[in-house]
């Protein structure tokens, strides 16, 4: 196995943690707040107001379960229109409130599914990108798994996007781009690595700035290790990104999205 | 490399500094080369004048695709258009195989460098940005040369104060290009957050299909979103819906139509009266108010 597709299998392992663990091994008085006002309460988006270092947060992230009943009830991960609606309701309340936000990734992807395209999936998540573009808190945004297209995307448009170490993310499942590439699904091993899915090839092109370890024995036998980092960076980060000015910290985020691409003239 | 060698230059505005390659003349895949088609709506024969200058079936209405400079044509007034950034090109950011080849390829059927054209022009005598995708061009795939070229037309209608349209037609994110492509996402989402802050108007036209990425940023962001009858607009392609959920989908599905019952988009209006509800809608945006 090469080296995308140990942390492919690794960003999916069935007892990786979870958003609410780590949000309990990370923030204090975490009160987990539901619905998107619209229409139903998404089991695939979880949220709610913590502290961190005493700090009120916002915090909001994509739930997996370890069993296949919890993963029922989570929809494996995968969020449906009123997920994201409500991730973006959170988010403007920690606006209103000036509470920063810390958004926490681990999807293969939105959900595809009659129901979503009846609710606008496309549309729940555009709303995602086009409001947190604008909005006047801060938002770190942390894949700690699998991050998968535009329904990743939805909670990954922060000031700074950070990646634990076995976390990946792209643009569709490897194995979906051997099929395509190669009409071979199993070639999903080889397309990881073409794809450049790791953390390492992320930071190198600016699409994360920052890796956080994972325990040599694995995240899923010792989170307090990855948390106790992740808390204290957070806490770093937050800290100089709440000094800042509003006007300066969206130039900021806007200049973060606005530089990629690779063109000639 | 000149891909366009052979073929001849036109310029398409004289207040135009790049050359736009001509449309190859045997692949215009929209609509083929003789004198009869087949509708792919009705399935029947019919002749080809007779669909002009919409490209509308004759027969049962349907709507046949568009490239972007047909689009242009009948969409904006008479020598207004004036294109921007009309030499931009892909790079192969993820060392792809074979990607320049596929590049080539695509610029030869469609006969234009990318899948956007984007410029400014009038619409019923209305200033206005313009940027229209073109599906003859790897599907419409939103890759750099996508997001770059609708981003900086956002972003001139915001330092110009002018209103835009946008023509979308996608299959989703350029897969060739990787999680970069998926950037070009946030990066126009964002540039028409500042578009939106600063009160000016944005027109998202749905044409046939539009899915994936696009669906899910700029599509579905207009202030006012009008979509082409029978235009398919959704963020799942219909093949991966029925894996997922193992049945056949309804008839109608993701249409134009289902949209429209679903409040996802404000109008469907056919193509000859499309130009006119275009001009209507920035006239009212662009009114100076003040009258009562
Ligand atoms: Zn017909």
């Amino acid at each position: 196995m090469n080296k995308a597709a140990e942390v492919l299998a690794a960003s999916r392992k069935i007892t990786r943690p979870t958003t609410l663990e780590l949000i309990a091994a990370i923030f204090d008085d975490f009160i987990e707040l539901h619905g998107d006002r619209h229409f139903a309460d998404d089991g695939a988006i979880v949220g709610g107001i913590a502290t961190l270092n005493g700090n009120p947060v916002t915090v909001v992230g994509v739930q997996k379960g370890h069993t296949t009943e919890e993963n029922i009830r989570r929809n494996f991960g995968s969020p449906n229109p009123e997920g994201y609606r409500k991730q973006m309701r959170l988010m403007k309340q920690a606006e209103k409130f000036h509470r920063p936000v810390i958004t926490f990734i681990n999807t293969s992807g939105a959900y595809c599914g009659i129901g979503a395209e009846e609710r606008g999936q496309g549309e729940a998540i555009a709303r995602c990108l086009f409001e947190t573009a604008g909005l006047k808190t801060p938002v770190i945004s942390i894949f700690i798994g699998e991050g998968g297209s535009g329904g990743a995307l939805a909670l990954a448009c922060g000031d700074k996007v950070w990646m634990l170490q076995n976390g990946m993310y792209a643009v569709l499942s490897p194995e979906g781009f051997a099929s395509i590439l190669w009409r071979s699904p199993a070639r999903a091993a080889e397309a990881a690595e073409l794809m450049k899915i790791t953390a390492p090839d992320l930071l190198k092109n600016g699409v994360i700035e920052k890796i956080i370890p994972e325990p040599k024995e694995g995240l899923d036998h010792n989170l307090a290790y990855t948390a106790s980092i992740l808390k204290e960076e957070l806490v770093k980060e937050l800290h100089t990104l709440c000094q800042m000015d509003i006007e300066e910290l969206l130039q900021k985020r806007y200049e973060r999205f606005r530089k990629f691409g690779e063109f000639s003239e | 490399m000149n891909l366009f060698k052979k073929k001849n230059y036109i310029i398409l505005d004289r207040r135009s500094e790049a050359p736009m390659p001509a449309p190859a003349e045997h692949e215009a895949p929209a609509v083929p080369d003789g004198m009869w088609v087949k509708c792919s709506h009705c399935k029947k024969l019919v002749y080809k004048k007779e669909m002009e200058p919409y490209s509308i079936c004759p027969k049962c209405g349907g709507h046949f695709r568009l490239g972007a400079m047909e689009r242009i044509a009948i969409t904006c007034d008479e020598n207004t258009f004036s294109e921007l950034n009309g030499t931009m090109q892909a790079k192969n950011p993820m060392g792809y195989p074979n990607y320049d080849k596929i590049i080539a390829k695509a610029q030869q059927k469609s006969g234009i460098l990318d899948g956007v054209v984007t410029g400014t022009c009038q619409i019923g005598g209305v200033d206005t940005v313009l940027a229209v995708m073109d599906g003859n061009f790897m599907m419409g795939s939103m890759g750099s040369v996508v997001g770059e070229k609708i981003t900086r037309a956002i972003e001139y209608a915001t330092s110009h104060s002018l209103p835009i349209v946008i023509f979308t037609v996608s299959g989703g994110a350029r897969m060739q290009e990787g999680i970069i492509s998926l950037m070009q996402m946030a990066k126009t989402s964002a540039a028409l957050n500042r578009h939106a802050e600063a009160g000016l108007f944005y027109l998202s036209v749905i044409t046939d299909p539009t899915t994936g990425g696009v669906s899910a940023s700029f599509a579905s962001l207009g202030d006012v979103i009008l979509a082409e009858p029978g235009a398919l607009m959704g963020f799942a392609g219909q093949r991966v819906i029925e894996g997922t959920i193992n049945e056949k989908l309804p008839p109608g599905f993701q249409r134009a139509e289902f949209q429209l019952e679903h409040g996802f988009v404000d109008a469907i209006v056919p193509r000859p009266q499309l130009k006119d509800t275009i001009a209507r809608l920035l006239a009212l945006h662009t009114h100076k108010g003040g009258g009562f």
